[in-house]
């Protein structure tokens, strides 16, 4: 199962297996991460699961789809690494990806 | 002596949230969740959208997985109705008759569906749609070229409507008023969804009382006030829901359309919180409000395990919403009720993207952004910043909304 870290708004570090097929978000969810709400539970429509992906995974995380990108845009405290982490699914590829939660 | 528990009433959205808080807020007493439903809370908006339409898993409707609770010291007692609250003696009688001591309970207990008494609405293939168990003996009916009638034309109607379609279904939808999605939007944003539908192919059939239902043994047919006839093999229906209050009623506690609650959550009992669709609370923009909505139960939850353990962290969120049918993803903020304007932005007579705007006095208080995410976000904003925009602004595509969210005075040159 791949190994996400997830940094805490605290600087804290944490690391979870999660699941193929599931979300960067679900992954958080599950393990009480602190730092996202992901109030409408992955559909794309709240951007309260915002989170900053390590530059060095932004490639291999591909690019966010144009909803996505909009929704982005116009939230909050966002960087050129932000995603929608509900957008995030987990591949193989994604063993090891660093994100950070906003404060 | 051990550590009595906080006790949280309903097992789904609300305590999802809550019984993590609780943790998070430091109470480090014993926690346990008693439901009467047979799952730990899963997601209930995907049932009348990804749940019904096949694509998604009882699993994966898990809002969280079981030994995550487990993890954070979070018990469950599921399957089980609790009948009654006495607070003199801080107990709760569950409807097996045992009792259980709590120091803290929080009531989560949601909503119900509205049900019709109406001839044969007790035939088998009529069905309501509120939780996991609805779903399962929907999807049994489900079959393609099968007739579905979906009796009330609201959100989780529609959002049916269009599953059901997608599973191949002739579905027809019946709405008592003279347009679908009448409480909710305003006539533009009715039509437009009309409209979508009847393109998908759902017919909608408005200003039609349903009298009753016909069949033998099983529904066949939907019956009407005005002697139409609908055959069916499948009904659905979808006239609203009612909040559960009896309980919190029953122990003395306040209610009236919802369990009546402070900006913390709290009751009037200082041991004693509610959260979620149950409860009627202050909203700094609407006043008293109930809400049916996952975020309004997930923010206030996080009110109520501060409150719980003696913090104040008021809630104050601004209400928004979402409905999924076809490829229309609507994003609603804010509530238009007493709305006495409404402006539009984009054609909404074709393609599936626009805004409607709904003014009160000149101010923004709400818009249903169809397909707009960015109209979405930036609406929140105006209407929580309370800032001063008007009708033609918002008509005008090419003004951009986030340009409408610098104060006019702090405007700086656009480079
Ligand atoms: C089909 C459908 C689609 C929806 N779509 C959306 C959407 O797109 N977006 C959105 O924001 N919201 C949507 N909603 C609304 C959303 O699901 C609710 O707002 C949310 O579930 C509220 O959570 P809650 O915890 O307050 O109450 P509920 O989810 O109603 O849960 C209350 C729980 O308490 C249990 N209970 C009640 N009384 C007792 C008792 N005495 N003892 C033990 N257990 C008890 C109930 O059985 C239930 O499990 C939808 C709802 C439905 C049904
Ligand atoms: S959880 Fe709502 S946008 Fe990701």
């Amino acid at each position: 199962m791949p190994v996400i870290k997830y940094i805490q708004p605290n600087g804290q570090a944490v690391e979870f297996e999660v699941p193929l097929g599931s979300s960067v978000m679900q992954g958080a969810m599950d393990n009480m991460v602190e730092g996202i709400v992901a109030e409408c539970g992955g559909a794309c429509s709240c951007a309260t699961c915002q989170v900053y992906v390590d530059p060095a995974w932004m490639e291999i995380v591909g690019p966010a789809c144009d909803f996505e990108q909009d929704m982005l845009s116009a939230a909050s405290d966002v960087r050129s690494n932000s995603r929608l982490s509900c957008q995030i699914e987990i591949t193989p590829e994604l063993h090891g990806l660093i994100v950070s939660m906003p404060g | 002596m051990p550590q009595l528990p906080c006790i949280i009433i309903g097992a789904s959205h609300a305590a999802a949230q809550l019984a993590p808080s609780l943790r998070q807020e430091g109470w480090d007493g014993p926690i346990l969740v008693v439901g009467d439903e047979s799952f730990i809370p899963y997601h209930r908006p995907p049932l009348s959208k990804a749940y019904l339409l096949g694509e998604k898993t009882v699993d994966e409707l898990l809002i969280r997985p079981a030994d995550a609770y487990g993890r954070h010291g979070i018990e469950f007692r599921l399957g089980v109705r609790v009948e009654s609250i006495d607070r003199q003696a801080k107990t709760l009688t569950l409807a097996s008759g045992e009792e259980l001591a709590y120091a803290k309970l929080a009531i989560c207990t949601g909503t119900r569906v509205r049900t019709v008494n109406l001839p044969g609405s007790e035939l088998a293939g009529v069905h309501y749609l509120r939780n996991i168990e609805d779903i399962d003996r929907i999807r049994q009916v489900v079959r393609p070229q099968g007739r579905a009638v979906i009796v009330g034309g609201g959100y989780i109607g529609l959002e049916t409507a269009a599953v059901l379609n997608q599973l191949g279904m002739q579905v027809t939808v019946l709405e008592m008023a003279d347009r679908v999605l009448a409480r909710v939007t305003a006539p533009q944003v009715s039509a437009f969804f009309q409209r979508v539908h009847e393109q998908e192919g759902v017919s909608i059939q408005t200003a039609v009382a349903v009298s009753g239902f016909a069949g033998d043994g099983r529904v066949e047919r939907v019956l009407c006030a005005d002697g139409r006839l609908f055959a069916a093999d499948l009904v659905i229906i979808g006239v609203g829901v009612v909040p559960n209050v009896e309980l919190a009623a029953q122990a003395g506690l306040a209610t009236d359309n919802g369990i009546l609650v402070d900006a913390c959550a709290r009751t009037a009992d200082p041991d004693i919180v509610a959260v979620g669709d149950c409860t009627l609370h202050p909203s700094p923009y609407y006043g008293f409000i109930r809400l049916e909505s996952v975020p309004n139960a997930t923010e206030q939850a996080k009110s109520a395990a501060a409150a719980l353990c003696g913090k104040d962290k008021p809630y104050a969120a601004l209400p928004w919403f979402w409905s999924d049918q076809y490829d229309v993803k609507l994003q609603i903020a804010g509530l238009n009720q007493g709305y006495d304007q409404v402006v539009v932005r984009g054609d909404r007579e074709v393609g599936r993207s626009f805004c409607a705007f709904y003014l009160k006095q000149g101010k923004l208080i709400a818009a249903d952004c169809v397909n707009r995410p960015q109209e979405f976000m930036f609406s929140k904003r105006l209407i929580t910043e309370n800032i001063e925009v008007n009708a033609q602004q918002l008509a005008d595509e090419d003004i951009q909304l986030k340009s409408l969210l610098v104060p006019v005075d702090a405007a700086l040159p656009l480079n």
